[in-house]
């Protein structure tokens, strides 16, 4: 039963993704799938975990930068480069972790903002990032020499196979024998080192994978936009997939995902308000933390359980 | 009170053009039927002030003044929020050439969202006029046959300033500078200045941006003994500076010079504060007849007086309506031959000329902020001690690495 | 006199003053953090737009009623404060059974709210609001001129730190204090009105953190964002003086402004990061901050 369900959920997922650039605008597409890969990344860690880094922008930014460098300057191909990006993301991840992982909650979440906001302060010293502005006109050349990226179409399902792949990885672990592990820290850390599991070791891949998947999300972004920039590093960053993940509900797979497409949309559709949309993101959060704590999709599939 | 109420109203005014269903006309040469101009300004950060609505206005009178329609098609305004993020900026701009069919994109404040902007605007070739954005970029290593950059750049600022500065006798500088590029080239820019005029620059301090205390800069601009601290900051960073410079005794002791002030910092700021300070500007609302009559609508409508930018985007979309009238056509190709062989005369710029390489050169004004004495009305704020003429101001074209130039 | 790389020891006083003088105002702000921390435990986010509005209560005064300088230091934070009770009251309170890092989200949407809103009204630029005539002018100290305006400031937040702590350490209410921030179950079984000493709290600390407003006012432009500009900084002096530790929080601020300051003559590029090198090397050997206690 639940087992159909879920098939026919991503059945649903790869159709709409297939589909969508047909009805909507693909530019607006590809960037909230980054987005969405950002956030589920994201989600892995504050969701199976509880762990809430305030430092993801660093994974994100920096993978943007390397990728886009080394795409730009040395000419690598497109699938090297975001490779190379994603490497990045599980280093630092690593460094990250390996520094924070013995934290918990506030202190954790203080630890990765004082981490990233030196790698922010890096990228702004280190000449090849651009200063403020940024690693401009990054090409995105010919994916495995063959196929051109420069056609709108052809990238939109570049990163949707991104996507894909990335949002197929987290499920399978979330639902892995390693992800039920996560869930028990989660709920219980005392017991589950008590039943033998050395929890920081569980909690640092985690924090390696979920960077390594956000680093994958910014050197895509990189591509899409062929830019990468300060904004991409910056801790307000850090907070917007926080909002992302927290709008769509925390803890679901289909959550973050709902999230990062319903903030990017405001952020497209609203622009023309100026300080509103500043105003409207918080009521957002407010309304969020107050009525809907478990995401949009928490509360819609909390309804259709009731039922 | 009362500018709750005004930007209320131009919030309206904004929503209403974005609803607006596009109307469909046709005419031979004419795409889309409709001319849609797209405002790409910050209506929420730093730059806000000195662009942002009054930007958003500044077209909207210019399609107003134009009379709605040009060679029969109606004439739209459209606005929005880059927040000076290129990514953010990039994205509109691709979003509005391929969705919203957005012939032109003006204002562009962020040097780094210009810059983004202005390409993808190349990629799909339509026009950007940029006047916020700042950096010499845009008409030299950036250069594009389809940016316009029309209102200031940072050497004209730097060189203005230093130069005359220098000449009156202020020849010993220290530099207060964001940590940031735009920071970097007008500290760069204004010290060759400085050196051709003969002065020296003693030191310079670079400090993060945003900052909040600047007095330990201060300190050390002090205890360098020169003449003139040039400050190579904007908006409320430099508003800080030079409240914080009076606070600790430094001016008038030592002139402070700024490399970029708008008319609404020095309101923000107050003359006592701010008197003394030396800039380079590319407007003022009181210089003449003509531009009291049209900084008088605006403030009418906007309840501020227009900064260099905002009047900028008036006289760039003027120019560009004129220029589709003069080439029968919308295509940017043509309209920007007319662009660039028509001279722009208008309450804004006289005898302004559009280079190979997109600069609109015009004259610039060299002014000092009055003291509270001497201001007899409200925005009456600054003496003008020179005009620059334009080929003096701005960046030679010998100078210049645009391969626009080489023809 | 003696030079020490390269910066003569004159200058090196007036810098390590001006750190003094920021580092007193980080106290104070961060003061404030603490204390809601210490008993809601709940980490205010929006304590940077309460400082905007004790900045732009004391502009509004001034200019809309003519209540001059030296009220506006008494009124603003009672008016703010007031604000935060009733933000306490309606919002806040729902939160207290969950996850902290709840209240901490709540905060910052509600600082979004207010500086939007101010921004909307206000602009970007801010208004100015002057030094108070009796302040105006500066004392020759002989290495540097202090303007008597920072003297001010130093002692007033002192002052406030100080008292702060007196209350906290030395009186009855105090000591209901520590121990609901210990065992609030326990204190209302003993008979004393946790929730309202609880709401009363979140008013003193929103007061406080408008009280640094107020002091700032003269100093800085009064704009919308002034307050999420130092919130970071006040945020990373919490937590290496250890989350709710009053007197961690009082001694960190000053010496990170000391610190800072120094940063700013040798390698002022850095002045913004070392604030967080400084916080990331310490939770990393002293995870409780340097005056917290580990719970």
């Amino acid at each position: 039963m639940t087992f159909d369900r879920t098939r026919l959920g991503f059945i649903a997922l790869v159709a709409a993704g297939l589909v969508a650039p047909y009805l909507i605008y693909p530019v607006f597409l590809m960037k909230g799938l980054c987005f969405a890969l950002f956030a589920c990344a994201f989600n892995l860690l504050l969701g199976y975990t509880g762990l809430l880094s305030f430092g993801h922008a660093a994974f994100f930014g920096s993978a943007a930068y390397l990728s886009g460098h080394v795409i730009k300057e040395l000419g690598v191909p497109p699938e090297v480069g975001i490779l190379i990006g994603t490497l990045l993301g599980l280093g630092l991840g690593l460094i990250f972790g390996s520094l924070a992982i013995r934290r918990q909650g506030i202190y954790f979440a203080m630890i990765t903002l004082a981490l990233a906001q030196m790698v922010f302060f890096l990228c702004l010293q280190i000449k090849e990032t651009g200063g403020e502005d940024g690693l401009q006109g990054i090409p995105r050349g010919r994916l495995f020499g063959a196929i051109d990226l420069s056609d709108t179409l052809t990238m939109y399902y570049f990163v949707l196979a991104v996507f894909l792949i990335g949002f197929f990885f987290i499920y399978r672990v979330v639902h892995s024998p390693f992800g039920q592990v996560l869930k028990a820290i989660r709920e219980n850390e005392p017991r589950a080192i008590s039943l033998g599991y050395d929890t920081d070791r569980f909690k640092l891949i985690a924090f390696v994978l979920s960077a390594g998947l956000s680093g994958l999300a910014g050197a895509t972004k990189a591509l899409v936009f062929q830019l990468a920039s300060l904004t991409d590093v910056h801790w307000q960053m850090s907070g917007e997939v926080v909002l992302m993940a927290l709008v769509g509900g925390v803890g679901t797979i289909y959550g973050p995902l709902a999230g990062a497409f319903i903030i990017v949309t405001m952020q497209n559709y609203l622009s023309g308000f100026g300080s509103w949309v500043t105003i409207i993101m918080g009521c957002v959060f407010v309304a969020c933390v107050l009525l809907f704590r478990k995401g949009v999709v928490g509360e819609l599939s909390g309804l259709l359980t009731r039922r | 009170m009362f500018k709750f109420k005004v930007v209320a109203a131009a919030l309206a005014g904004a929503a209403s053009a974005w609803l607006a269903p596009s109307a469909i006309a046709q005419s031979g040469k004419m795409s889309d039927g409709v001319v849609k101009i797209g405002v790409q300004t910050d209506l929420s950060g730093i730059y806000s002030d000195l662009a942002g609505q009054g930007s958003v206005l500044a077209a909207k009178m210019a399609a107003e003044d134009f009379g709605g329609k040009v060679n029969g098609v109606p004439i739209e305004v459209i606005a929005g929020d880059t927040q000076n993020k290129p990514d953010v900026a990039s994205n509109m701009a691709r979003r509005w050439f391929d969705e919203d069919k957005v012939d032109m994109i003006v204002d562009l404040p962020g040097s780094a969202a210009a810059l983004a902007a202005v390409k993808v605007a190349k990629e799909k070739n339509r026009i950007a006029m940029v006047s916020s954005g700042g950096t010499t970029r845009l008409t030299n290593e950036d250069c594009t046959d389809r940016t316009v950059h029309w209102a200031y750049d940072t050497y004209a600022l730097a060189n203005g300033t230093a130069r005359a500065v220098t000449q009156q006798g202020g020849d010993t500088w220290f530099f207060i500078t964001p940590d940031y590029a735009f920071g970097h080239s007008m500290e760069k820019d204004a010290s060759e200045a400085i050196k051709a005029a003969g002065g020296k620059v003693l030191g310079s301090v670079r400090h993060p941006f945003p900052g909040s205390d600047f007095s330990t800069y201060l300190l050390q601009a002090q205890s360098s003994g020169a003449k003139v601290i040039g400050l190579a900051n904007a908006a409320s960073d430099m508003m800080t500076t030079i409240k914080q410079a009076n606070e600790f005794g430094i001016s008038p002791k030592q002139r402070l010079a700024s490399m970029i002030v708008m008319i609404t910092d020095i309101h923000a700021m107050g003359l006592k504060t701010a008197q003394g300070l030396l800039s380079t500007d590319g407007f003022y609302w009181d210089l003449n007849d003509e531009t009291r009559a049209w900084s008088k609508r605006f403030f009418e409508r906007h309840k501020r007086m227009p900064t260099m930018i905002q009047a900028g985007v008036y006289s760039a979309t003027l120019h560009y309506l004129k220029s589709i009238k003069a080439a029968g056509t919308d295509e940017a190709g043509a309209v920007m031959a007319k662009i660039k062989a028509t001279p722009v005369n208008d309450f804004f710029a006289k005898n302004g000329k559009v280079r190979a390489d997109g600069r609109m050169v015009h004259d610039m004004l060299l002014t000092q902020v009055k003291s509270p004495a001497e201001s007899k009305y409200p925005w009456d704020y600054y003496k003008v001690l020179k005009v620059i003429p334009g080929d003096q101001a701005y960046m030679p074209v010998s100078k210049s690495v645009c391969p626009l130039n080489k023809k | 006199m003696f030079e020490w790389l390269g910066i003569s020891q004159q200058a090196l006083f007036g810098q390590l003053l001006v750190g003094l003088i920021n580092g007193a105002f980080y106290a104070t702000l961060s003061l404030g953090l603490a204390v809601i921390f210490g008993l809601l435990n709940i980490v205010n986010f929006a304590h940077g737009a309460q400082y905007m509005m004790g900045a732009f209560v004391a502009w509004m005064g001034l200019n809309y009623l003519g209540i001059d300088y030296w009220w506006s230091l008494i009124l603003a934070p009672l008016a703010v404060g007031l604000v935060g009770i009733l933000l306490e009251l309606t919002l806040l309170r729902r939160l207290y059974k969950l996850d902290h890092l709840y209240g901490l989200l709540l905060t910052f949407g509600l600082a979004l709210i207010i500086e939007g809103g101010f921004r909307q009204a206000y602009g970007i630029s801010g208004e100015r609001y002057d030094i108070p005539e009796a302040l105006n002018g500066a004392f020759n100290l002989g290495f540097m001129f202090l303007p008597k305006y920072r003297g001010w400031v130093v002692a007033a937040s002192l002052i406030v730190c100080l008292l702060t702590w007196l209350v906290i350490e030395r009186t009855k209410l105090g000591a209901y204090l520590r121990a609901g921030t210990e065992n609030p179950k326990l204190l209302q079984a003993f008979g004393v009105n946790v929730p309202v000493m609880v709401t009363l709290t979140y008013g003193l600390g929103a007061a406080l953190a408008a009280f640094g407003g107020v002091l700032a006012a003269p100093i800085f432009q009064v704009n919308a964002v002034m307050g999420s500009n130092i919130l970071i900084i006040v945020f990373a002096v919490v937590v290496i003086g250890g989350l709710g530790s009053i007197i961690g929080s009082i001694v960190t601020g000053i010496a990170l402004g000391l610190i800072e300051g120094l940063t700013k003559v040798f390698y002022p590029e850095g002045s913004s990061v070392v604030i967080f090198v400084i916080m990331a090397i310490v939770l990393i050997v002293r995870p409780a901050g340097l005056f917290g206690k580990e719970k």
